[in-house]
Parts: C-alpha cells; sequence; structure tokens
C-alpha cells in the first residue's frame, strides 16, 4: 500500500523567506501524525502545502503514491480543518456538512442520507437544523470534523483546531478526535504547538522549528531520545548544561562544565573535545542523592507542592536554575536550603550545541 | 406666517423633548442598558447632538420634501393669487402625466409615461452592468490583491471622480462625437466608412451614466466581501468546490447586504441623474429627469415639476424596497 502522504525535498519560501526547508517525510495510512512545533515554525505552510493552497517552491507532495503537482486544493483527497473552523455562517450546520457532497453533485436524498449518519457520529442528531452561530465551541468543531469527513477524504488534515476552547474541552475533544480517528481509519495530520496534545493523541510526531523538521518518531522517542537540543528543551521540560566533552567511553561521555564534571550518554557520537549540552529531565533528579551519582549543588530557591509531585528550584552556582520533580512521600527542603539533586549517567543525554548558537 | 415660524421652532424642540420622554421611558421599562444617551454624552452635548440632528433633518430633508409635496397637489398661479381663493388642493398635476393636456386629444400622455418607465427600465439595466463590472473588482480588491496594489486601484478609482461630473460627460461627449477619437480610430482602420453615430444611438448616454455612479457600487461591494473570511473561500475550494460555486453559494450570500446598498444607490442615483442626460442624451432620447427640469425651467410649471419629481421619487422606493423584499433583505441590513 502507497504510503498517505510523501514529502520528497520540499521547500517553500515567500520572497526570500524560508518557511519550511527540505522537508522528507513519510506518513503512512492510518496513521495520526502530528507537527509540533512553537508558533511561526512553518506548521500551516507545510499543512498548506499538503492541501494544495500552496505549491512547493522546489520539492514533491505526494498523496496515495501520485505526485501532486499542479494539481489543487479542490481535486485533492485531502480535508482541511482551519484553524478558525471557517464554518459557512449562512448556512444550518446540515447544510454546512452537506456542502461538499453538494458541489459533488450527489443527489439530495443520498446526501441528507450521509449528513444524517455524519450527524450522529459527531452527537449532533438534535442540532442539523440550526444555524452555526448557535453552536457552542466544541460542537462547532464536530461540525467542522464532520464537513470534512462528508468527502471521505483520504488525508484529514488539522490545523490546531482545539486552540479556541476551554483546557477542559480541549482535553475531552483530544479523546474524541482520537476516537474518530480510529472509527474512521483515516490518515489524520495534525498541528499544534502544544506538547502535550501531541503526544498523548498522536502514531507518530514530527517536531519542527524554524521551518526544519527536526526530528520524527512516536511520543517516547521524542520525549525520551531527543536528537536535537531544540527537541530535548521543547518537548518536555529538561534541565540544559553546556560544556566541552573531556572523556567518551562506549554509549556515554564526560562534559566539563562550570559545575564540575557531569557524566551522560552519548547517543549522538561526541568526540573529547567538541562543544555540547547535557540535557537532564527534572524528574530523574534525587533529592540527596549518594555514591555514584553525579549533580548539582545549589541553594533552594523555590519549593512548589502539588500533591502527587513537588517542584524544586535550586540556584547553582553560575546563577543558572535547575529543576527537579520529585514525587509525594519524599522529605521536602525549605526555600534557602543547601541542597544536591543527583541523576546517574543513563538519565543524563549529552548532545551537540547547534551551529552558531550562542549561549 | 407667524404661525409656521413658531412651527419651524417648535419642531427641532418637540423632537428634543420627545428623545427625552423616550429615553425615560426605556430606562423605566429597562429596555435601554448601559449608562443613558445623555449620561454618555454629557448634557451639554447630548442636547446639542439632539438639537443638531433634529434641525438637520427636519430643515435639510423633511420640510422641503414636504413643501415639494404640497406644492405637487396645487394648481399653477401667478404669484398674486398663490394662497388666494383659486390655490385649492388638486390632482391636475398627476393626472397631467398619465393623460397629457385637457385639450390633446391623445388618450394617454405617451411621450412622458414612456420617458419615465424607459428611464426606470434603463436604470436597472445600468445597475445590473455596474453590478457586472464592479463585482470582479471588488472581489479581487477585498480577497486577493497585496497592500500596495489595492493602494494603487484605490487611487485609480477614485481620481477620475475629482473632476466635475458635467467636465466628465462632457469628455465623453468629446470621445464619441463623430468628429471624435473613437470614430477617428475606426474610420482610421478602415473598419468604418462613416462615422458611428454613437451619441445618437445613446452609447454615450449608456456609457456616461454606468460610468457615473461606478464609486458607488464599487465600495459597498468591497466593504461587504473584505469582511468575508479568506478561510472560508479556502475551505469550499478545498471541499471541491468549483470557483463559480464558491462565488454563487459562499461571497454572494456574504455580500447580499452590500449588493443591496450598492444597487440601490446607483439605482436612485441613475435614474434620479441630471448632467448626463442633459449633455449626453441624443436628440430623440427622452430621459425623464430633464423633463421634469423643463417643468420647473421651461414650462415654468413649478406645481407640475414638483408632481413628476415625487411620481419618480415614490417610484424609485417602491421599487427598492420590493426588491429588497424580494431578496429578503430588511433596510437595517443594507445599512451595516
Ligand atoms: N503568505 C505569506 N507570505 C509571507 N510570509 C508568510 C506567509 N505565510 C506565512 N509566512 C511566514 O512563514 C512563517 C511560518 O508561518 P506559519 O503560518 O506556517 O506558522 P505556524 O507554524 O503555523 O504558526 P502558528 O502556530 O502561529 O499558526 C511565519 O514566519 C510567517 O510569517
Ligand atoms: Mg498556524
Amino acid at each position: 500500500m502507497a504510503a498517505a502522504v510523501e514529502l520528497e525535498g520540499v521547500n517553500v519560501t515567500f520572497g526570500d523567506f524560508v518557511a519550511v526547508r527540505d522537508a522528507n517525510l513519510t506518513i503512512e495510512p492510518g496513521e495520526f501524525f502530528s507537527f509540533l512545533g512553537p508558533s511561526g515554525c512553518g506548521k500551516t505552510t507545510l499543512l498548506r502545502t499538503i492541501s494544495g493552497f500552496i505549491e512547493p517552491t522546489r520539492g514533491q507532495v505526494k498523496i496515495g503514491g501520485q505526485d501532486m503537482k499542479g494539481i489543487g486544493p479542490n481535486k485533492r483527497p485531502t480535508a482541511l480543518i482551519f484553524q478558525n473552523l471557517a464554518l459557512f455562517p449562512m448556512m444550518t450546520v446540515a447544510e454546512n456538512i452537506g456542502y461538499g457532497l453538494r458541489v459533488r453533485g450527489v443527489p439530495r436524498h443520498e446526501r441528507d442520507e450521509k449528513v444524517k449518519t455524519l450527524l450522529i457520529q459527531v452527537a449532533l442528531s438534535e442540532h442539523g437544523h440550526k444555524k452555526v452561530s448557535e453552536l457552542s465551541g466544541g460542537q462547532k468543531q464536530r461540525v467542522a470534523i464532520a464537513r470534512a469527513l462528508a468527502v471521505e477524504p483520504s488525508v484529514l488534515l488539522l490545523d490546531e483546531p482545539l486552540s479556541a476552547l476551554d483546557l477542559k474541552l480541549r482535553q475531552h475533544m483530544r479523546a474524541e478526535l482520537r476516537a474518530i480517528q480510529k472509527r474512521v481509519g483515516i490518515t489524520f495530520i495534525y498541528i499544534t504547538h502544544d506538547q502535550g496534545e501531541a503526544l498523548t493523541m498522536s502514531d507518530r510526531i514530527a517536531v519542527m522549528n524554524a521551518g526544519v523538521i527536526e526530528q520524527v518518531g512516536d511520543g517516547r522517542a521524542v520525549y525520551a531520545e531527543p536528537r536535537t537540543p531544540f527537541v530535548a528543551s521543547f518537548v518536555g521540560e529538561n534541565n540544559r548544561i553546556r560544556g566541552r566533552v573531556s572523556a567518551v567511553e562506549d554509549g556515554f561521555a564526560t562534559l566539563d562544565t562550570p559545575l564540575g564534571a557531569l557524566k551522560g550518554r552519548n547517543p549522538v557520537a561526541l568526540s573529547v573535545g567538541q562543544e555540547a549540552l547535557l540535557f537532564v529531565r527534572p524528574e530523574v533528579l534525587r533529592l540527596h542523592a549518594n555514591g555514584g551519582t553525579s549533580g548539582f549543588a545549589g541553594e533552594t530557591l523555590d519549593v512548589a507542592y502539588e500533591g502527587s509531585v513537588s517542584h524544586i528550584t535550586l540556584r547553582v552556582k553560575t546563577g543558572q536554575k535547575v529543576t527537579a520533580s520529585v514525587g509525594g512521600g519524599v522529605p521536602l527542603p525549605a526555600a534557602g536550603e543547601e541542597l544536591h539533586l543527583g541523576f546517574t549517567p543513563e538519565d543524563g543525554l549529552l548532545l551537540a550545541l547547534p551551529e552558531g548558537h550562542g549561549r | 406666517m407667524n404661525g409656521s415660524l413658531a412651527f419651524i421652532f417648535g419642531l427641532p424642540l418637540a423632537v428634543v423633548v420627545l428623545f427625552f420622554a423616550l429615553s425615560a421611558y426605556e430606562r423605566r421599562r429597562g429596555i435601554a442598558t448601559g449608562p443613558g444617551f445623555f449620561q454618555r454624552n454629557g448634557l451639554a452635548v447630548g442636547l446639542y447632538l439632539v438639537l443638531a440632528v433634529g434641525f438637520w433633518a427636519f430643515f435639510i430633508i423633511l420640510l422641503p420634501q414636504l413643501a415639494m409635496v404640497d406644492m405637487s397637489f396645487r394648481p399653477k398661479l401667478p404669484p398674486a393669487q398663490m394662497g388666494g381663493p383659486k390655490d385649492l388642493y388638486t390632482l391636475e398635476n398627476y393626472r397631467y402625466f398619465l393623460f397629457g393636456s385637457t385639450t390633446s386629444t391623445a388618450e394617454w400622455n405617451w411621450l412622458h409615461i414612456k420617458a419615465f418607465f424607459l428611464t426606470i427600465g434603463v436604470s436597472i439595466l445600468i445597475t445590473l452592468i455596474n453590478f457586472a463590472i464592479c463585482y470582479p473588482l471588488a472581489f479581487h480588491m477585498a480577497q486577493s490583491a497585496s497592500a500596495a496594489r489595492l493602494r494603487v486601484l484605490l487611487l485609480l478609482l477614485i481620481l477620475p471622480y475629482w473632476v466635475n461630473e458635467i467636465l466628465r460627460a462632457f469628455a465623453f461627449r468629446v470621445l464619441l462625437s463623430s468628429g471624435g477619437i473613437i470614430n477617428q480610430l475606426l474610420m482610421g482602420s478602415g473598419l468604418t466608412h462613416e462615422p458611428i453615430d454613437f451619441l445618437g444611438a445613446d452609447v454615450g448616454l449608456y456609457m456616461g451614466l454606468s460610468y457615473a455612479y461606478l464609486l458607488m457600487m464599487i465600495f459597498p461591494l468591497y466593504n461587504a466581501i473584505e469582511s468575508l473570511d479568506r478561510n472560508q473561500v479556502e475551505a469550499a475550494r478545498d471541499l471541491g468546490a468549483p470557483w463559480w460555486h464558491i462565488h454563487a453559494f459562499i461571497v454572494l450570500p456574504h455580500a447580499k447586504p452590500g449588493i443591496a446598498s450598492g444597487c440601490t444607490l446607483v439605482f436612485m442615483l441613475t435614474a434620479g441623474a441630471l448632467a448626463a442626460p442633459l449633455v449626453l442624451g441624443g436628440p430623440r432620447t427622452l430621459w425623464f429627469t430633464p423633463i421634469v427640469y423643463d417643468r420647473f425651467y421651461q414650462a415654468f410649471n413649478w406645481p407640475q415639476g414638483a408632481a413628476y419629481a415625487f411620481i419618480l421619487l415614490v417610484s424609485c422606493i417602491l421599487f427598492v424596497l420590493v426588491v429588497l423584499k424580494a431578496f429578503r433583505l430588511s433596510l437595517g441590513e443594507i445599512t451595516r
């Protein structure tokens, strides 16, 4: 079976500005695939390139194995859910959902049947006759989904569809979207700048930064095995210390830092003398750690108690802050107390300093 | 005279009192929300606003029109007899429009009736032409033009209107006359041997009228289309809609109020245009407004002129209301 979507060396430029650089990617049929990245990194641009509103400056977009060059958005087997939904306000809910069928010339009774089924699927069967403006945020969301699903796309593209909702509804809609995807079985390509959303919903995630896809992998991979400093700091919390590699031994390396020698895993094969960054997640740091661990010593700045976890902020001697998250039941230090936080080398991660990176 | 003076100054005052009463009533009934009109603007400014608007509405709009209506129901009399025993209300002026002078043998006053319907019909046609010209331009300006292009287009649209209406009409005349540039070009290129009588065939008139109120169409359209979320156009396209479907079912319904207000303006102004028909009308053209003009200044029959003007006004208003009704638009909507 051909891949749902393939990007081959896709570049999109606006004038001199490169919005997407050398995107190479294969998205499998039936996958829930997310693009995760900060605002302005080119997610929407990439999605619009897949849906056909933007032609790539260079490279190729293939959908279902077919080159999409010169094929307009109205002819592609994709459906896009817009960041602001873009429902048609002068039509009823049912008319909105049936619009794609209407332009395809599907006969009225067939259309009505289909709309009815879709209304049931998104739990809006009571609301078909209503105007869009009479619906709540979550209901509008579902209308947009039903409208897109009505044309039976092989790929559904969603541009931050939950960003306008409040937290509670957003969490509810996450589960619902995921359930809908499982049910219809088509490929979902989902855009978000919310890492929690990406991690909970996706089969795989592409992390983007400034137009570049930095890493592609499942949630565990991008969280636990980041391959670039950007991914390490953007996905989840991370403490970061800069230094120079002083020793390398199979799979591990030691970094000379202003806080002393710190040891961590070396997945990107750094060599001695190279500048590098050490990343340590807050949840792997242990209080009062002893023995074979390396770690950070400093003054406790703040202790935030959250019940099941507590967040401890430490100021180390360089003035930098280090955060640790510890589980319940651990005796907590008081603010101002001198503290030592430790981690094992398996929990430290060394990554190359990106080129032209200042601090 | 004393009575009418009291009337003239009393009415605006009555408006103020009415306004106060209304706001007090709304306040008591709890209809009005938020701070009241005078609380919001202060007493002095509020009073000024009410007085000024009342005065303006009364003197500039209502009073002259009422005077016209009143005059249209009176006979033509020398000034000395005005208000005299012969100055009685009569339908004579309206009768004249339909049946002509009492001495005429014809059954109907065909000349004027034809001119009237021609004016209405051609005004409708010109409104439609204006819409056809302006819609694509307004759509481009509102949805796809870059900011720089938009500025240039707006400038190009507005600049020609710095030239006054009469001059513009004469420019058309010069352009289209038998010795004009267009005829010279046509004959020079060998397409025709004789000059074409554009003006006699009313081509000049229709062109002039179409051009005269173009802006009145384009700006309401532009405003209406501009407020359409671009994503809606794209959503429709993404769902597979061909371009004409998008215009017919997404853009036009959204722009309906703008279309209505543009068409209303152009229709009213065209039907009431005077300069273009006077300058560009061919010798056989009978436009209604020059006839009205003639009633006043050639026949010196002001009451009849008033009646004719009133007929045109009421017909236009009725026509517009009927069309709005047909398109399920309220008057309130077209002013949005
Ligand atoms: N039509 C355009 N012309 C010029 N620059 C553009 C255009 N569209 C987008 N850009 C630029 O490309 C970059 C990426 O924009 P894009 O909309 O893809 O970001 P995004 O990742 O979707 O951000 P957000 O999360 O805020 O929606 C931005 O810097 C933006 O200014
Ligand atoms: Mg975006």
